[in-house]
Protein backbone atom coordinates (compact mmCIF):
# COMPACT_ATOMS: atom_id res chain seq x y z
CA UNK A 1 0.00 0.00 0.00
CA UNK A 2 0.80 3.53 -1.25
CA UNK A 3 0.53 6.64 0.65
CA UNK A 4 -0.94 9.05 -2.31
CA UNK A 5 -0.04 12.42 -0.55
CA UNK A 6 3.07 11.23 0.46
CA UNK A 7 4.35 9.61 -2.56
CA UNK A 8 3.16 12.61 -4.81
CA UNK A 9 5.11 14.67 -2.95
CA UNK A 10 8.58 15.73 -4.79
CA UNK A 11 11.40 17.88 -3.42
CA UNK A 12 12.79 20.58 -5.59
CA UNK A 13 16.42 19.97 -4.27
CA UNK A 14 16.26 16.73 -5.33
CA UNK A 15 19.42 15.89 -7.89
CA UNK A 16 18.21 13.23 -9.00
CA UNK A 17 19.44 9.93 -9.86
CA UNK A 18 22.61 11.13 -12.24
CA UNK A 19 23.67 13.63 -10.12
CA UNK A 20 23.61 11.22 -6.86
CA UNK A 21 25.30 8.56 -8.66
CA UNK A 22 28.01 10.36 -9.76
CA UNK A 23 29.17 11.97 -6.02
CA UNK A 24 27.68 8.97 -4.30
CA UNK A 25 31.00 8.06 -2.70
CA UNK A 26 32.21 11.66 -1.52
CA UNK A 27 28.82 12.13 -0.02
CA UNK A 28 29.82 8.55 1.69
CA UNK A 29 32.69 9.49 3.07
CA UNK A 30 31.62 13.03 4.10
CA UNK A 31 28.59 11.50 5.74
CA UNK A 32 30.64 8.73 7.87
CA UNK A 33 33.03 11.76 9.36
CA UNK A 34 30.29 14.43 9.71
CA UNK A 35 26.13 13.52 8.71
CA UNK A 36 25.28 16.51 9.35
CA UNK A 37 28.10 18.44 7.24
CA UNK A 38 27.27 16.27 4.61
CA UNK A 39 23.84 17.48 4.61
CA UNK A 40 24.87 20.55 4.61
CA UNK A 41 27.00 20.28 1.82
CA UNK A 42 24.76 18.41 -0.31
CA UNK A 43 21.14 18.66 0.24
CA UNK A 44 19.96 17.90 -3.22
CA UNK A 45 21.64 14.42 -2.56
CA UNK A 46 20.31 14.13 0.64
CA UNK A 47 16.40 15.07 -0.63
CA UNK A 48 17.30 12.48 -3.51
CA UNK A 49 18.03 9.59 -1.25
CA UNK A 50 15.46 10.31 0.97
CA UNK A 51 12.90 9.42 -2.30
CA UNK A 52 14.66 7.00 -4.31
CA UNK A 53 14.67 3.44 -3.06
CA UNK A 54 17.31 2.33 -5.38
CA UNK A 55 19.73 4.83 -4.67
CA UNK A 56 19.43 4.76 -1.19
CA UNK A 57 19.65 0.94 -1.64
CA UNK A 58 22.88 1.94 -3.14
CA UNK A 59 24.36 4.54 -0.75
CA UNK A 60 23.42 1.49 2.43
CA UNK A 61 25.62 -0.49 0.71
CA UNK A 62 28.24 1.26 0.45
CA UNK A 63 28.46 2.76 3.72
CA UNK A 64 28.04 -1.29 4.98
CA UNK A 65 31.32 -1.50 2.79
CA UNK A 66 32.61 1.14 4.08
CA UNK A 67 31.72 -0.34 7.77
CA UNK A 68 33.53 -3.70 6.96
CA UNK A 69 36.70 -2.38 6.29
CA UNK B 1 42.54 17.63 -4.82
CA UNK B 2 45.55 15.40 -3.95
CA UNK B 3 44.93 11.96 -2.79
CA UNK B 4 45.28 10.35 0.12
CA UNK B 5 48.57 8.00 0.89
CA UNK B 6 46.44 5.19 0.64
CA UNK B 7 44.36 5.82 -2.46
CA UNK B 8 48.19 7.18 -3.74
CA UNK B 9 49.28 3.60 -3.64
CA UNK B 10 46.31 2.43 -5.17
CA UNK B 11 46.46 4.34 -8.09
CA UNK B 12 50.09 4.23 -8.50
CA UNK B 13 49.88 0.33 -8.10
CA UNK B 14 47.66 -0.09 -10.62
CA UNK B 15 49.06 2.00 -13.32
CA UNK B 16 52.16 0.32 -12.44
CA UNK B 17 53.48 -2.72 -14.66
CA UNK B 18 54.92 -6.01 -14.33
CA UNK B 19 54.29 -7.94 -10.89
CA UNK B 20 52.99 -4.73 -9.08
CA UNK B 21 50.08 -4.03 -11.01
CA UNK B 22 49.17 -7.77 -11.51
CA UNK B 23 49.53 -7.50 -7.51
CA UNK B 24 47.29 -4.66 -7.51
CA UNK B 25 45.20 -5.89 -9.74
CA UNK B 26 44.72 -9.43 -7.55
CA UNK B 27 44.67 -7.57 -4.61
CA UNK B 28 41.52 -5.15 -6.20
CA UNK B 29 39.78 -8.15 -6.99
CA UNK B 30 39.68 -9.64 -3.59
CA UNK B 31 38.73 -5.99 -2.26
CA UNK B 32 35.56 -6.08 -4.82
CA UNK B 33 34.66 -9.34 -4.73
CA UNK B 34 34.24 -9.54 -0.96
CA UNK B 35 32.20 -6.22 -0.72
CA UNK B 36 29.71 -7.81 -4.07
CA UNK B 37 29.87 -11.10 -1.49
CA UNK B 38 28.13 -8.94 1.21
CA UNK B 39 26.05 -6.70 -0.48
CA UNK B 40 24.14 -9.43 -2.42
CA UNK B 41 24.30 -10.91 0.97
CA UNK B 42 22.36 -7.97 2.36
CA UNK B 43 20.06 -8.04 -0.24
CA UNK B 44 19.38 -11.60 -0.97
CA UNK B 45 16.27 -11.56 1.64
CA UNK B 46 14.49 -8.88 -0.61
CA UNK B 47 15.56 -10.51 -4.24
CA UNK B 48 14.89 -14.30 -3.28
CA UNK B 49 18.34 -15.84 -4.41
CA UNK B 50 20.68 -17.84 -2.75
CA UNK B 51 23.27 -20.29 -3.18
CA UNK B 52 25.51 -20.69 -6.67
CA UNK B 53 23.16 -18.04 -7.92
CA UNK B 54 23.63 -15.32 -5.20
CA UNK B 55 27.61 -15.89 -5.28
CA UNK B 56 27.26 -15.99 -9.52
CA UNK B 57 26.02 -12.76 -9.33
CA UNK B 58 28.60 -11.42 -6.77
CA UNK B 59 31.23 -12.52 -9.40
CA UNK B 60 29.64 -10.98 -12.22
CA UNK B 61 28.89 -7.50 -10.34
CA UNK B 62 32.76 -7.65 -8.77
CA UNK B 63 34.19 -8.58 -12.68
CA UNK B 64 32.00 -6.00 -14.26
CA UNK B 65 32.52 -3.45 -11.54
CA UNK B 66 36.51 -4.02 -11.65
CA UNK B 67 36.35 -3.26 -15.55
CA UNK B 68 34.61 -0.42 -14.44
CA UNK B 69 37.08 0.62 -12.01
CA UNK B 70 40.35 0.42 -14.24
CA UNK B 71 38.13 2.09 -17.11
CA UNK B 72 37.66 5.42 -14.90
CA UNK B 73 40.99 5.17 -13.10
CA UNK B 74 42.70 8.17 -15.42
CA UNK B 75 39.85 10.70 -14.14
CA UNK B 76 39.76 9.71 -10.24
CA UNK B 77 40.66 12.94 -8.71
CA UNK B 78 40.42 12.01 -4.92
CA UNK B 79 36.95 13.20 -4.04
CA UNK B 80 37.08 10.46 -1.83
CA UNK B 81 39.00 7.55 -0.51
CA UNK B 82 39.96 5.16 -3.38
CA UNK B 83 37.96 2.12 -1.96
CA UNK B 84 35.26 4.15 -1.74
CA UNK B 85 35.18 5.26 -4.83
CA UNK B 86 35.58 1.41 -6.28
CA UNK B 87 32.84 0.27 -3.78
CA UNK B 88 30.43 2.71 -5.30
CA UNK B 89 30.72 0.66 -8.68
CA UNK B 90 30.19 -2.53 -6.76
CA UNK B 91 26.78 -1.41 -5.53
CA UNK B 92 25.46 -0.03 -8.88
CA UNK B 93 26.71 -3.54 -10.67
CA UNK B 94 24.85 -5.16 -7.83
CA UNK B 95 21.82 -3.52 -8.60
CA UNK B 96 22.22 -3.76 -12.22
CA UNK B 97 22.62 -7.04 -12.28
CA UNK B 98 19.32 -8.12 -9.74
CA UNK B 99 17.57 -5.57 -11.89
CA UNK B 100 18.43 -8.40 -15.13
CA UNK B 101 17.51 -11.48 -13.46
CA UNK B 102 13.98 -9.86 -12.26
CA UNK B 103 13.86 -9.03 -16.04
CA UNK B 104 10.85 -11.58 -17.05
CA UNK B 105 10.71 -9.97 -20.47
CA UNK B 106 7.07 -9.64 -20.43
CA UNK B 107 6.59 -6.36 -21.74
CA UNK B 108 5.01 -3.41 -19.54
CA UNK B 109 1.63 -2.73 -21.79
CA UNK B 110 -0.37 0.99 -21.39
CA UNK B 111 -2.82 0.98 -18.46
CA UNK B 112 -6.50 -0.50 -19.11
CA UNK B 113 -9.39 -0.67 -17.50
CA UNK B 114 -8.37 -3.18 -15.13
CA UNK B 115 -5.48 -1.45 -14.14
CA UNK B 116 -7.50 1.85 -13.35
CA UNK B 117 -9.61 -0.64 -11.01
CA UNK B 118 -6.71 -1.27 -9.37
CA UNK B 119 -5.64 2.12 -8.65
CA UNK B 120 -7.50 2.96 -5.42
CA UNK B 121 -6.54 -0.19 -3.76
CA UNK B 122 -2.70 0.60 -4.12
CA UNK B 123 -3.26 3.42 -2.36
CA UNK B 124 -5.07 1.95 0.09
CA UNK B 125 -8.50 3.18 -0.39
CA UNK B 126 -11.07 0.03 0.13
CA UNK B 127 -14.30 -0.46 -1.80
CA UNK B 128 -16.44 0.22 1.44
CA UNK B 129 -15.28 3.83 1.65
CA UNK B 130 -15.67 4.45 -1.94
CA UNK B 131 -18.27 7.21 -1.28
CA UNK B 132 -15.18 9.57 0.42
CA UNK B 133 -12.64 8.79 -2.14
CA UNK B 134 -14.74 8.54 -5.42
CA UNK B 135 -13.99 12.13 -6.31
CA UNK B 136 -10.41 12.12 -5.59
CA UNK B 137 -9.89 9.27 -7.77
CA UNK B 138 -11.65 10.01 -10.25
CA UNK B 139 -9.56 13.77 -10.58
CA UNK B 140 -7.00 11.00 -10.22
CA UNK B 141 -7.50 9.30 -13.46
CA UNK B 142 -8.59 12.48 -15.61
CA UNK B 143 -5.20 14.29 -14.31
CA UNK B 144 -3.12 10.87 -15.37
CA UNK B 145 -4.96 11.02 -18.44
CA UNK B 146 -4.60 14.44 -19.24
CA UNK B 147 -1.61 15.46 -17.68
CA UNK B 148 0.84 12.94 -18.28
CA UNK B 149 2.53 11.64 -21.11
CA UNK B 150 2.19 8.17 -22.42
CA UNK B 151 5.74 7.20 -20.82
CA UNK B 152 4.88 8.48 -17.64
CA UNK B 153 1.63 6.61 -17.52
CA UNK B 154 3.60 3.38 -18.45
CA UNK B 155 6.20 4.21 -16.02
CA UNK B 156 3.55 4.65 -13.38
CA UNK B 157 2.19 1.58 -14.32
CA UNK B 158 5.45 -0.73 -13.88
CA UNK B 159 6.35 0.96 -10.89
CA UNK B 160 3.64 1.73 -9.17
CA UNK B 161 0.71 -0.79 -10.07
CA UNK B 162 3.40 -3.59 -10.79
CA UNK B 163 5.79 -3.47 -8.57
CA UNK B 164 8.57 -3.64 -11.22
CA UNK B 165 12.02 -2.72 -9.31
CA UNK B 166 13.11 0.36 -11.21
CA UNK B 167 16.25 -1.29 -12.55
CA UNK B 168 14.75 -3.78 -13.77
CA UNK B 169 12.14 -1.47 -15.58
CA UNK B 170 15.60 0.24 -16.89
CA UNK B 171 16.27 -2.95 -18.90
CA UNK B 172 13.08 -3.14 -20.06
CA UNK B 173 13.04 -0.33 -21.39
CA UNK B 174 16.75 -0.03 -22.53
CA UNK B 175 16.93 3.48 -20.17
CA UNK B 176 18.85 4.25 -17.27
CA UNK B 177 17.79 4.77 -13.91
CA UNK B 178 17.93 8.86 -14.15
CA UNK B 179 15.63 8.48 -17.01
CA UNK B 180 13.30 6.65 -15.34
CA UNK B 181 13.50 9.04 -11.95
CA UNK B 182 13.10 11.85 -13.80
CA UNK B 183 9.83 11.02 -15.64
CA UNK B 184 8.21 9.56 -12.51
CA UNK B 185 9.51 12.25 -10.79
CA UNK B 186 7.81 15.05 -13.44
CA UNK B 187 4.52 12.63 -12.76
CA UNK B 188 4.12 13.07 -9.41
CA UNK B 189 4.72 16.76 -9.63
CA UNK B 190 1.82 17.23 -12.11
CA UNK B 191 -0.32 15.28 -10.55
CA UNK B 192 0.08 16.69 -7.11
CA UNK B 193 -0.06 20.37 -8.80
CA UNK B 194 -3.27 19.21 -10.71
CA UNK B 195 -5.08 17.40 -6.98
CA UNK B 196 -4.02 20.31 -5.34
CA UNK B 197 -5.54 23.00 -8.02
CA UNK B 198 -8.82 21.04 -7.88
CA UNK B 199 -8.98 21.11 -3.46
CA UNK B 200 -8.28 17.70 -3.52
CA UNK B 201 -4.88 18.41 -1.72
CA UNK B 202 -3.74 20.15 0.28
CA UNK B 203 -0.49 22.46 -1.06
CA UNK B 204 1.28 22.77 2.41
CA UNK B 205 2.48 19.45 2.13
CA UNK B 206 4.77 19.60 -0.90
Amino acid sequence: MIDLDAFLRTDPQDVGCGEATELLHVYADLHLADPEEAARRYPGILAHLRACGPCSTDFDGLIAALHEE
Amino acid sequence: MPLDEISARWVADLQATGAVREDAHARLHDLLLRAARAEVGRRSGRVRLSGVELDDLAYQAAADAMLAVLGKLAGFRGESRFTTWAYKFVMLEVSAKIGRHFWTRKPTLPLDEADWERIPARFGLSSENEAEWRELMDAFRHSMEHELNERQRLIFKAIVLDGVPLDTLCVELSTNRNAIYKNLYDARRKLRAALVAKGHLSEDAS
